[in-house]
């Protein structure tokens, strides 16, 4: 079944991005918060089908493949998308929500897609805007860091297309549905390393804190739902029941701990713990053979767990955002005893830090024991355990730490910070109230995500024993805290992470071309000047006549020409280099899409 | 703002605020080890029938993570902020 007239929930982000530098200003914060409102109320009205389907070439591309999975999926992102937008509207350059929403368009265009060409497009759509949201921070570290983020996103990029053409060669098929997870084949696994790469799983993990640590305050709160989240998805319709993700999954949940002890930036310190998260989605998805019952245990809680953080995540990123924007500094180390100056802000940011954490209530509690459960019952105690174990690291840090050393603690504010510091402007707390109340309905009112799961749900998180069983460690674990306190005062350092191969690679590769390449080029210069260089002297000087005469008298006219243009022209340049980038990209976008469409 | 207030009021009775919560924690195990109150049918291991088998484990567990993680840093993954300028 395809009808012709099915909207994309992405062609609204990305016909929205299009016109917003068109809408004159006073009318620009309702354009800004419309598109995101039609677009979630879009994936409101889809119905489950196949939709979009153009063919191209000798393929047939589908654009709208709707079912459970993909429809829990596009609702939240689309929701995030509301969030999102609501949380930087006082943003004045337009080039930042254009970026974002091309971001956004990106990924439910991944969510979308029924076959794996459509899905790889999008991919690289969502690397290619998102990196946008790290250079418009302007420092020169964000230019790094973008470079480095978006370098590493080429990297996997590849390694996802090279799995796609192997899998095409061998089956012939592009539609974009489970692997083969019993047999995998090379195919499999390069699909699978383009898809961990993008989920953040060690050692393929270093560019997520890197780049979130260094994203505007508002690109963060964007990049902290879209790119692992949808990963998330990826492998949960191409991988699931792959087992080498069980490990991978515990492991990224633990590494993300104990990086998040070290870590003095608040910011990366979530960073770390969107890794640590995502590992007990990854690990859901390990554990999802469907054929089992726990299997689609795991599989739902995957997919809850997803639901679950982007809302409390964003909420978190939206608080540490907050800080970073009223103040200007994130680093535990310049901030501290805020809470008479933020308290609505630590407000929020506490019931993300509850909700991240699990607690009884908050939505967390109900996502994150669907997978530690589903652990417990395939009989795989180390995953029960160890995911437990994180559970203790999460609310160490992001429950405790975070309120603790930004709000209470020592004050370490200069005076600057201290007299910005103060609670945000009123769209930035809505979006914080709508977070929070969400995080809270979602831990009280259980039907509403559990409906919305691909598989009917015989699950009940409120039993006596897991609520006595979560209270006690996340309880004992603040006991250990208040303890240990004065062992986890932040320090003033950077932590060196799997990063430093390309980092350091890269300097010891430049050291080679400068030292060592440069000599062979020495000596090729040196043959090319007594064999080429003293023929060609002669023929110069001919040609130099004929050039003094006869080619300056046309050339001058010419330039004097284009100088006059050039200083027209240059009125109408607003310098302002990267948003004209951006809105050049988006531009291509449109017409990339226009030209699949219409030819 | 009431919230400050709020805080400021626990904060000027500290001491009380950790007693109510040390005695909370104590009442946690207490009622951990009552099967009339939590039904240790759901188990997975028979460790956890033991009373306050997560307490002892969240407490342990959040030792470990702090002391664990402090000594892999020290150990030359943490370094100065401005490790990777030029």
């Amino acid at each position: 079944m395809s009808s012709p007239f099915w909207i994309h929930p992405a062609l609204i982000f990305f016909v929205g991005a299009a016109l917003l530098p068109l809408v004159p200003q006073r009318l620009r914060k309702g354009w800004l918060m419309l598109v995101p409102v039609l677009a979630f109320a879009r994936t409101l009205f889809l119905t489950s089908g196949t939709f979009g389907q153009v063919h191209f070439l000798d393929w047939t591309l589908t654009f709208g493949r709707v079912d459970k999975l993909s429809l829990v999926f596009g609702y939240i992102m689309s929701l995030m998308a509301v969030i999102g937008t609501l949380y930087g509207l006082h943003v004045k350059r337009a080039g930042e929500h254009v970026a974002a929403w091309i971001y956004v368009g990106g990924s439910l265009g991944a969510i979308y897609a029924g076959d794996l060409l459509t899905l790889f497009v999008f991919w690289e759509l969502m690397a290619l805007s998102s990196v946008f949201l790290i250079w418009f921070r302007g420092r020169p570290e964000s230019l790094w860091a973008g470079s480095r983020y978006l370098l590493v996103h080429m990297a996997g990029g590849v390694a996802l297309l090279a799995g796609i053409l192997l899998h095409y060669q061998a089956t012939h098929s592009l539609e974009f549905v489970a692997f083969d997870v019993h047999q995998p084949t090379l195919a499999t696994y390069l699909v699978m390393i383009g898809f961990i790469l993008n989920a953040a799983v060690p050692p393929l993990h270093a560019w997520l804190p890197d780049a979130y640590g260094e994203a505007t305050f508002n690109g963060s709160v964007f990049m902290c739902a879209f790119t692992t989240k949808t990963a998330v998805y990826a492998l949960l319709r191409g991988l699931p029941g792959m087992e080498i993700l069980i490990p991978l999954g515990v492991i990224m949940a633990l590494y993300g701990v104990v990086y998040a002890v070290l870590e003095n930036d608040s910011r990366r310190l979530l960073a770390y713990h969107i890794v640590s998260q995502v590992g007990y989605m990854v690990a859901g998805v390990g554990l999802a053979n469907t054929s089992t019952e726990f299997g689609r245990l795991a599989f739902n809680g995957a997919c809850a767990h997803a639901f679950a953080h982007i809302l409390y995540k964003g909420l978190l990123f939206m608080g540490c955002g907050t800080v970073l924007h009223m103040t200007g500094e994130s680093r535990f180390t310049k901030l501290g005893g805020l809470y008479s100056k933020m308290p609505w802000t630590f407000l929020f940011t506490l019931i993300g830090g509850l909700s991240i954490s699990a607690f009884p209530l908050f939505s967390g509690f109900i996502s994150k024991s669907m997978i530690v459960a589903a652990g417990f019952e395939s009989h795989k105690l180390w995953v029960g355990f160890g995911l437990m174990l994180a559970s203790a690291g999460t609310f160490l840090h992001t429950g405790l730490k975070v309120p603790y050393f930004i709000w209470f603690g020592k004050n370490n504010c200069s005076k600057e910070v201290w007299d910005r510091a103060k609670d945000p402007g009123w769209n930035m707390n809505a979006a914080m109230i709508v977070a929070s109340v969400l995080c809270i309905f979602i831990g009280c009112y259980t039907p509403y995500l559990y409906r919305m799961l691909p598989f009917p749900v015989d699950y009940h998180p409120y039993t006596s024993y897991h609520i006595s069983e979560t209270l006690q460690v996340l309880l004992f674990t603040a006991l250990g805290f208040f303890i240990f306190l004065k062992k986890l005062v932040p320090e003033p350092t950077i932590s060196l992470d799997t990063d430093w191969f390309y980092r350091m690679g890269g300097r010891a590769f430049l050291w080679f071309a400068q030292k060592r390449v440069q000599v062979v080029d020495n000596v090729v210069g040196e043959i090319y000047r007594l064999g080429g260089l003293l023929p060609l002297k002669a023929t110069a000087f001919l040609v130099g006549l004929f050039d003094n005469y006869v080619i300056d008298g046309i050339v001058d006219g010419v330039a004097a020409g284009v100088r006059g243009v050039g200083n027209r022209l240059r009125t109408a340049q607003r310098g302002a280099l990267q948003e004209s980038l951006t809105l050049a990209f988006a531009a291509v976008v449109i017409l990339v899409i226009a030209f699949i469409f219409f030819f | 703002m009431k919230l400050v207030q709020l805080i400021e009021f626990l904060r000027k009775r500290l001491k009380t605020v950790i007693w109510i919560c040390c005695a909370m924690l104590a009442v946690l195990v207490v009622i951990d080890a009552l099967p009339f109150l939590v039904d240790k049918e759901h188990a997975h291991t028979s460790a956890e029938h033991l009373p306050g088998f997560w307490s002892v484990f969240g407490f342990i567990v959040c030792t470990l993570i702090i002391f664990l993680s402090k000594w892999f840093g020290h150990a030359g993954i943490m370094q100065r902020e401005d490790y990777y300028d030029e």
